[in-house]
């Protein structure tokens, strides 16, 4: 596992704490020093989400700061603009390529923002797009986006696919595995 | 053996590794969790309490009766569990008992931003601020000793960040303990003025040798500058580390603050800075000993740290910023949510919604809008009533709304007190069978302990009859029109009514009905049915279209739409 400063967001509900328990797994597997930092409460309702996940060695701040993200992995699109800016010069965004309407867009206050993928390609943003619901949906789950993501992650990352299924099968439910391995796997595969 | 821990869940290890015995809670972000975990250790009973009062007082008598006890609750459940807290500090604990208690720097999810750290001076009892998982459950070990030695009840301090953030933790084995035996002795257990001025003094003395002690196992000199010190705490520390390359002094004990090892350490340096969140205590405390210092001058009073913030603040370094023209994504009811229709009717009636503390708060956004004031826990019913004894051109349109919980924790007296000083108020209570905002705990109403034990069930409408209510009505949130009546007869009735709208959080059903779909064909785009801030409704390219992902059948929609264009399934 290589040494990386993860920012998970999305929207609340989309399991994002369960994407960053999986990397400190996984970092755990690797011998690494890791801190994650979360926030749980009033924004798990349906509001912009956020989890800090920082792998490396004598890790002191458990949060990473903006301009200094490895990956940002996006459950959302409009998330993905929102946080963009956390990325180094040489980071990659990972981008669930799903639409999630706000509030204020469904009451007509804001406009959904059209192409997200111009704009960061623009301002210079590295990103690849993942049709993360529908593999995981063909995994067996809608539920699965979080681990389909983290599947393309160490596929990105040099991983070995069978360490990243370890960190899994300590993190998810027994009952849930199943479909959680198809959809990592769909992730892995889907970065050539 | 090296586990990686949430701090909340480091600090339940730490209570079992201490030999705790009881722990008694009332769910609050960010404290939570350390009570979920402890539960999963059956050595420890462990309950949720009705509020942060009894659960302190639970916590009182267990250390009174002579093992460990603990109590954990966020900073405004300090508030309310300050009462018994300023005077366990008199009497001692004898078996050691500690509050945790978790501040929210940048509400995060708070009404306030208030600062614990004062509870710790006023009440004159130690307090102690770890700054990661495995600090968390040291110090709580620690707190533990200190009680017992200094027969005080010891506070831990966590900040959301750091109670929410995981780091490794070293595992040790549980030790247990001997029960103290508890003696009889009214001049240090019973407070009545002439035994609690005696115990005032032991207070006093107590303090006194506990600060002139600076003991040094609580705080850390880290030298990287002869330039700039700076003196820092909590999570914070973990920020000034990367962020600076200042000499650092770490405190640890909180109260009482080790002003002289400070000051040698200010001696050290050509500038002396303090990096706290929130009040200047710290600083102050510095300041009113004589030590020259910079702090809040530079950090200002609000909100949450970071690396970036104090490279900025110290620096001038200024971090990449985000763009400014991104739709916000505020947190919303979850679609189903059985509140949403009964805010949507009192909307829709044109009330004054007196709000209280929960996911229903939420109801006061857009296009609900429809919370008007909100305090603290409990408080809807109370205000409610001032709006009726004000006798304010709003007296009849005015209704309380409150959480089942939140009514258990501090409702229940206000109605009391409304009934008994012949009130006309009307109060709604959002019965969702679950402690919902927190992350689903049970309470008194839904029949289950923290174990999923079953246990007896608080009847709400049995309790408000033997309160005297006059009217106490029930019906489904779901069904709209009912809701409507109801509030209607009860806001015109002039006598203390309870109106109790009753469905399961959406987040604890099983399984769902199909999701609702849109007939093209039908649907006019009035938008009327958008008027519910229904997550699952969206407008998008001038359609309406439910989201089949989010849509959870719960079909309150359906009677919004004048047209018939929203159906059951697809």
């Amino acid at each position: 596992m290589v040494d990386m400063n993860v920012l998970i967001v999305g929207v609340g509900g989309q399991g994002t704490l369960l994407a960053s328990r999986v990397l400190g797994a996984w970092a755990d597997i690797a011998g690494k020093d890791c801190k994650l930092s979360e926030v749980h409460g009033m924004s798990q309702r349906g509001g912009s989400v956020v989890t800090h996940v920082r792998i490396g060695s004598d890790i002191a701040a458990p949060i990473v700061s903006p301009g200094e993200a490895d990956f940002v992995m996006a459950f959302e699109k409009l998330e993905a603009l929102r946080f963009a800016y956390y990325l180094k010069p040489e980071g990659t965004i990972l981008i669930n390529d799903q639409e999630i309407m706000p509030m204020p867009v469904i009451t007509g206050a804001a406009e959904y923002p059209e192409d997200i993928y111009g704009r960061l390609a623009a301002d210079g943003k590295k990103y690849i797009s993942v049709p993360a619901l529908e593999l995981a949906e063909t995994a067996g789950t809608s539920k699965a986006v979080n681990t389909v993501l983290i599947g393309a992650l160490a596929k990105i990352t040099g991983e070995e696919l069978e360490t990243v299924e370890e960190a899994l099968k300590r993190t998810v439910k027994p009952k849930l595995l199943d479909v959680n391995l198809a959809a990592l796997k769909a992730g892995y595969d889907f970065i050539k | 053996m090296k586990k990686l821990m949430l701090t909340n869940e480091a600090v339940a290890r730490g209570a079992w590794e201490a030999g705790v015995k009881v722990v008694s809670s009332y769910p609050g972000t960010p404290s939570t969790e350390i009570t979920e975990f402890c539960a999963g250790y059956p050595e420890m009973y462990v309950e949720w309490a009705p509020n942060e009062k009894v659960s302190a007082e639970v916590a009182i008598g267990a250390a009174a009766a002579g093992v460990r006890s603990m109590c954990c609750m966020k900073h405004v459940g300090v508030n309310v569990a300050a009462d018994p807290l300023f005077t366990a500090a008199y009497t001692g604990v004898n078996g050691g008992m500690v509050l945790v208690v978790a501040d929210d720097p940048a509400m995060h999810s708070s009404q306030n931003e208030q600062d614990s750290r004062f509870y710790a001076r006023s009440a004159h009892v130690p307090m102690l601020e770890p700054a990661d998982s495995a600090e968390a459950k040291e110090y709580l070990k620690r707190a533990f000793d200190l009680s017992e030695e200094y027969d005080t009840p010891v506070m831990l301090r966590l900040t959301t960040r750091s109670a929410h953030s995981q780091s490794y933790v070293e595992l040790a084995d549980r030790v247990e303990r001997e029960p103290k035996p508890f003696v009889k002795d009214i001049k240090k257990w019973v407070m009545m003025p002439a035994a609690a001025r005696g115990r005032h003094l032991v207070v006093e003395k107590r303090e006194r040798e506990l600060k002139d002690k600076e003991l040094p196992e609580f705080y850390k000199i880290e030298r990287r500058s002869d330039k700039t010190g700076i003196v820092t705490l909590g999570a914070v520390y973990q920020y000034v580390k990367e962020a600076t390359d200042a000499s650092v002094f770490k405190v640890g004990m909180v109260y009482p603050l080790p002003v002289e090892a400070i000051r040698r350490f200010a001696e050290t340096v050509d500038e002396l800075i303090v990096c706290e969140e929130l009040e200047p205590f710290i600083e102050n405390q510095l300041k009113a000993a004589g030590i020259e210092c910079r702090g809040k001058d530079i950090f200002g009073l609000q909100g949450e740290f970071s690396p970036a913030f104090i490279r900025e603040k110290l620096y001038g370094i200024k971090a990449p910023a985000p763009v400014s023209d991104v739709p916000g994504r505020p947190p919303v009811m979850c679609a189903g949510c059985p509140h949403r229709g009964v805010f949507y009717v009192l909307n829709k009636l044109k009330l004054n919604v007196c709000g209280d503390i929960g996911c229903y708060t939420l109801g006061a956004n857009p296009p609900l809008s429809a919370v008007d004031i909100c305090v603290c826990m409990g408080a809807s019913v109370g205000m409610a009533h001032g709006f009726d004894k004000a006798d304010s051109p709003l007296k009849r349109k005015t209704v309380a709304v409150i959480g089942d919980s939140t009514f258990i924790h501090s409702g229940i007296t206000n109605i009391i007190n409304a009934v008994y000083n012949k009130g006309t108020s009307t109060t709604i209570i959002l019965d969702n069978s679950i402690t919902g905002m927190t992350g689903h705990q049970d309470n008194p109403s839904t029949g289950k302990r923290i174990t999923g034990e079953a246990t007896a069930k608080l009847d709400l409408e049995k309790l408000c009859e033997a309160i005297g209510v006059q009217s106490v009505r029930v019906v489904d949130a779901y069904d709209l029109e009912a809701v409507e009546k109801v509030v209607r007869e009860e806001t015109a009735r002039e006598a203390v009514s309870v109106i109790i709208a009753r469905r399961p959080c959406a987040l604890l059903t099983k399984s769902y009905p199909p999701a609702y779909s849109i007939d093209p064909d039908k649907c006019v785009k009035c938008r009327a049915c958008l008027r519910i801030g229904c997550p699952a409704i969206e407008f998008i390219g001038g359609k309406v279209r439910i989201n089949k992902e989010l849509c959870v059948g719960c079909g309150v929609c359906k009677g919004l739409c004048r047209f018939g264009a929203i159906k059951e399934g697809r």
